[in-house]
This record gives C-alpha cells, sequence and structure tokens, in this order.
C-alpha cells in the first residue's frame, strides 16, 4: 500500500523498541524572524497580520534596479544571537543568493549568506525537565530573509471555476531572520525527542531575553526543520536523513523526532533504506509524509551577492554588544530561585510551566514569591488548564495579583474572597480593588455589624451562650460560624472571635 | 583546459528554468566555454594571497538604519501584476510541495 505520493507506509515500530535498536542522530535548523522594525534590506515596516501588500518596496517585490541596503540593527541582532550562543563572529563575511522559483520569492532568488555566517562554531547548554543538562554543539548561524506568504486556493471555492491557484501577500517578504544550525546532535539515545523539544525551547527564551523578536511559535516568529537519521550504534557511519520541515510547536517538535524514529527503524527492520527526502509535519494526526525528494532541484546556485558589500563587524562593536548582553535565562533562573528560595521541584513546575517572568513580574508587584507562585502555580494554573491557555495569556495581570495579595495582606479579604475577586478579575470586572468593591467583598472590619451579628446569634442560640458564659469555649466556633454566616465569610474570623469573648465575659 | 559540457549547459538552463532548443545549446554552449576559458586563465594568475572579490568597490559595512518608509501604495504594487485578488498577487496553481 503506498500514500498518494507513492511512499510506502509502513507500520510504526514501537519508540522503546526503536531505541533500543538503533542509535537516533539528529539536527535542527531554527529559523527566527528579527524584530526589527524595518525590513533586512529595505526600509518597509515588519508587520504581522496587516492588509495585504501593503508593507512593501520595490527590493521586498524584487522589482528590476531596486537596490537593497542592510539593515544595521539586524546585523546587530544576528551578532546578540551568536554571541549568545557562544559563537565566534566572522571578521567578515558576505550575503548569497540561494537562486530558486517559488512565487513567495519575487526576485527568485533569497538573499542568505552561504559559506561565510556571520556566526560559527557555538554551542549551547540546554536544560531538560529533570534539570539534567544536554550541550547542543552549533555550527552556524546566519542572516538571510523571510518570504512572502501563499494562501492556495483549491477549485472547490467555486471562485474560479474548476480552477486552482494561489494568492501572494509579500508583507512578509524580506523581514529579516536568523537561522540556527546545529551540528548533528549525538548521544541523546530515547531522551532524543525531549531533547530536541527542549533546545527549540532553550532558543525560543534565549530570543526573547536577548530582545531580539518577539519569538512566539503560534505565529511562525520561530520555526523549526528537524533533521533525523538512525544508525545502528554509536560507532556506525550516520544513516540517511529526513528532513521535516516547518515543525511550529514545541511539542510538534517532540512528537515529529519521536514519529521518525519510530517509521524510519520500521523501514529498515524491513530491510528497507531511507530515502533522503522533505518531509511534512502533520499536526492532526501526528505523522509526517513524504514530500520532494532531495534532487537537482536542490541546486541552489549559490554565489556572492554583487549588489551588498560585505559585513565586516568592527571589533570594539561587537566587544560592546557581548558586554551589554543581559543575562541568559538558565543564569537568571537559577538565580531566580535562590532568590525566591523555591525547592528545585518547585522552580521545575515553575519553569514548565512558563510561570517564571510572571512570577517575577508579581513579585516585583510587591507579593512574596511564596504568595506569587501560590496564586499562578494554584488557582490560576487550574483556570488556565480549564480554558486549554497558557498561564500568560489569562485575562489577569502579574501587577493585579501583586494588588489582589496586597489586599490579603492588608486583611481587607481574606483568602476564600480573595478567590472570588480573583474569578471576577478573569471574568474581566475590572482590577482586584473594583472588583473587591462592585461585588461588596470587603471584609468587615467595623466592629457595629459584626456585634449586631454576634448578638443575634447568641440570642438564636441561648443554650451555648450559657455554655459559654459558664466558662466553657468549645462551642464558640458554632457562634463564630453564625456570625461569618452572616456576613457571607466576610468577617475576619479572628476579631470575631475576640469580640464573642468579650460580649459573653463582661470586664 | 575546459569542463564545461553541453550538458552542464542543458542543465544549468533547466535550473534557470531557460528552454533551449539542440541548436541554442550547441551555440551557447561553444560561447560559453570561451567565457568560461577565460576566468579560468584568470585563476592561474591569482595566487593564494589574492583575496576573491565579490565586489567591484571596496566597500564594507553599508548600514541602513532601522527606521521604516512609507509602503507602494497597494495599486502601485499590483500595478504590473498578471492577475490579482484581494489585494494579493494571482498565480496559477503552484506545483505543491505536498
Amino acid at each position: 500500500m503506498t500514500t498518494a505520493n507513492g511512499t510506502p507506509e509502513v507500520d510504526l515500530v514501537d519508540y522503546d523498541d526503536a531505541v533500543a535498536r538503533y542509535d537516533p542522530v539528529f539536527g535542527i535548523e531554527v529559523h527566527v524572524e528579527l524584530g526589527t522594525r524595518t525590513k533586512m534590506f529595505c526600509p518597509s515596516i515588519v508587520v504581522f497580520g496587516d492588509e495585504p501588500n501593503t508593507a512593501v518596496s520595490p527590493v521586498s517585490l524584487g522589482l528590476p534596479g531596486a537596490l537593497p541596503v542592510v539593515n544595521g540593527t539586524a546585523v546587530e541582532y544576528a551578532i546578540r544571537i551568536g554571541l549568545a550562543l557562544n559563537c565566534s563572529i566572522a571578521e567578515t563575511c558576505r550575503f548569497a543568493r540561494k537562486n530558486y522559483f517559488y512565487p513567495d520569492v519575487p526576485k527568485n532568488f533569497q538573499t542568505s549568506q552561504s559559506d561565510e555566517p556571520i556566526a560559527y562554531d557555538g554551542w549551547l547548554d540546554v536544560e531538560l525537565d529533570d534539570g539534567a543538562v544536554f550541550r547542543v554543539d552549533i555550527e552556524r548561524a546566519h542572516m538571510e530573509e523571510d518570504a512572502g506568504k501563499n494562501t492556495h486556493v483549491g477549485g472547490s471555492t467555486g471562485r474560479i471555476q474548476g480552477a486552482e491557484y494561489s494568492l501572494i501577500d509579500y508583507n512578509r517578504a524580506g523581514i529579516p531572520l536568523v537561522e540556527v544550525v546545529t551540528r548533528p546532535i549525538t548521544g541523546a539515545g530515547m531522551r532524543t525527542p525531549e531533547v530536541a523539544r527542549a533546545y527549540v525551547q532553550t532558543l525560543r527564551d534565549i530570543f526573547r531575553a536577548l530582545d531580539v523578536s518577539e519569538a512566539r511559535m503560534e505565529r511562525g516568529n520561530v520555526r523549526a526543520d528537524v533533521n533525523l537519521s538512525l544508525r545502528a550504534t554509536s560507532d556506525s557511519p550516520l544513516g540517511t536523513r529526513t528532513e521535516t520541515k516547518n515543525v511550529n510547536s514545541f511539542r510538534a517538535v517532540e512528537r515529529a523526532v519521536r514519529y521518525e524514529i519510530s517509521r524510519q527503524a520500521a523501514i529498515l527492520d524491513a530491510g528497507g533504506s531511507i530515502t533522503q527526502e522533505t518531509r511534512h509535519w502533520h499536526e492532526d494526526t501526528g505523522t509526517t509524509t513524504a514530500g520532494r525528494i532531495k534532487s537537482d532541484s536542490d541546486d541552489y546556485r549559490y554565489f556572492p551577492e554583487p549588489d551588498l558589500a560585505p559585513v565586516s563587524p568592527d571589533r570594539a562593536w561587537v566587544e560592546q554588544i557581548r558586554a551589554a548582553l543581559p543575562e541568559m535565562p538558565a543564569a537568571r533562573r537559577r538565580r531566580l530561585q535562590g532568590d525566591w528560595g523555591f525547592a528545585d521541584a518547585e522552580m521545575r513546575d515553575v519553569i514548565n510551566a512558563s510561570a517564571v517572568d510572571i512570577i517575577a513580574s508579581t513579585v516585583a508587584a510587591g507579593a512574596s514569591p511564596a504568595a506569587a507562585r501560590k496564586w499562578w502555580m494554584g488557582e490560576l494554573a487550574r483556570t488556565a488548564k480549564q480554558l486549554d491557555v497558557e498561564l500568560a495569556d489569562l485575562t489577569i495581570t502579574p501587577t493585579q495579583v501583586g494588588e489582589l495579595q496586597w489586599l490579603v495582606d492588608a486583611g481587607r479579604i481574606n483568602d476564600k474572597l480573595a478567590r472570588q475577586v480573583l474569578e471576577g478579575v478573569l471574568a474581566g470586572e475590572g482590577g482586584p480593588e473594583q472588583v473587591l468593591i462592585a461585588r461588596g467583598l470587603e471584609v468587615v472590619s467595623d466592629d457595629g455589624p459584626l456585634l449586631a451579628a454576634i448578638d443575634a446569634a447568641l440570642a438564636a442560640q441561648p443554650d451555648i451562650a450559657q455554655k459559654i458564659r459558664s466558662g466553657n469555649l468549645g462551642p464558640v466556633g458554632s457562634i463564630i460560624g453564625a456570625v461569618m454566616k452572616t456576613t457571607r465569610g466576610q468577617a475576619d474570623a479572628g476579631r470575631v472571635r475576640e469580640l464573642v469573648l468579650e460580649r459573653v465575659t463582661p470586664a | 583546459m575546459s569542463t564545461l559540457s553541453r550538458d552542464e549547459v542543458a542543465r544549468v538552463a533547466a535550473l534557470a528554468r531557460i528552454d533551449l532548443t539542440p541548436a541554442e545549446l550547441d551555440r551557447l554552449a561553444g560561447e560559453l566555454r570561451v567565457i568560461v576559458d577565460a576566468v579560468a586563465s584568470v585563476s592561474t594568475v591569482a595566487t593564494a594571497d589574492v583575496p576573491a572579490t565579490s565586489h567591484p568597490l571596496p566597500l564594507m559595512n553599508v548600514f541602513r538604519a532601522d527606521i521604516p518608509e512609507p509602503s507602494l501604495p497597494v495599486a502601485e504594487v499590483l500595478a504590473g501584476a498578471p492577475a490579482a485578488m484581494e489585494g494579493k498577487f494571482l498565480v496559477p496553481q503552484i506545483l505543491e510541495e505536498d
């Protein structure tokens, strides 16, 4: 049986069996769209989701005679990335034309870098979920430009009967990209899918820390291509690899690697050989399918870009950029864990929930680290899970959580009321203070209403009142309970107790 | 000394999407051979201490400030498009990769 594109379908080998019998080797190419204001080679603005073809220039449209000029800020960002990945920065490097025909590349070539990347020979330590560290060698990081966006429209739309066509928006064409390429990664064994995911996640965190990109996976700011091959043992030569394109979420990276390991193992088990090809990841089915077979069409006929002068970053400039690098996420996490006094397991939960920045902001807003963790990892984590969104996507800000905790600390609300305030904030009723006032949730601290409620409770339960008067303090709880009920939980139980005792045993 | 064959010319033409007749291939293979040979003779003069030239002017680090300029108006952008729809370029169905 074969698929529509002629690739034999295979019964997957169980993942554990596959990694027991084969040694996986992988490599990842990550593209990140830089967050510059303008494009790589022209002053068109960088936008996301604007009206089509409203952020273009003769350069990004590839019009004849248009001349590109390098965006200096993009070069600086590329150097920042290279330095953060422990790379050497080229003394001099050039752009090159990568020639191919596809309508989203209007010039018929992509301006990229070939044998002279701006950054090369680096490494990155990747921390796994259990705290283990895996070092990934970086081959290079080079500058290039993004392509336009195609929308493929089938004949079934009815607009053009029976015709199939594509619509192209060049707003994205020319947005600066940096492509980070690893060396073949060996030795990860059965943890290969996890290392692959953690690597992309670590890179994403670094891009954000460096402030070179919003690095939003769901917007395609960061895109990963995953190369994978199997070999019999770690001493065997590298096997034939496949390249799975555009794996665009952390989870998908892990799943795609896992799938390819099981798929390739099945082919090898059956005595077959792996075809060197591009494969496509399908999020819905969790599978990859064959795309293009690597062939003649991959001869991109690279040659130096004659329209652009070489880039030769001044050493003083490079050192200035190095000195200004922010603290890297891993170091920052270690420092914050110390500052916050979190146990390893607590910190890992926070990291795995992508809550480090959120908790840091909440602490900055005045909450204690323990309180910040309590809210975000407790009530709010549950809410996020119910809504199937990230913590950061909840409609409550760290500042508001800080404010909420401040209200608790000031004794204006208790924990139970705080949860109701939280509910109100999440429902869009305003900030904590507003919700508290609007819902009338404030703890009753005025003794007047409390005394009235106490008197009513004592009168309603004369036998209990009598017991307390005779010195048996056991049943005080039931009076307090009645008062709390009357005040809908808005009383401070400690204060109620004091008042009850004052009431029944007048000095 | 030439290594440029007729087959190579045919291959490069195919990569560049240039449709050549057999007669054109014969003619171009001959003409290109002359050019390639002429360039090859330069290699015999250029020694290892002569850096490769990719740019005719002694320029480095020509950078632009990251300051936006207005886009071309959509009407102008699409003026040269053989077909357009919804503000986008309309092209025939692309031989899809998947």
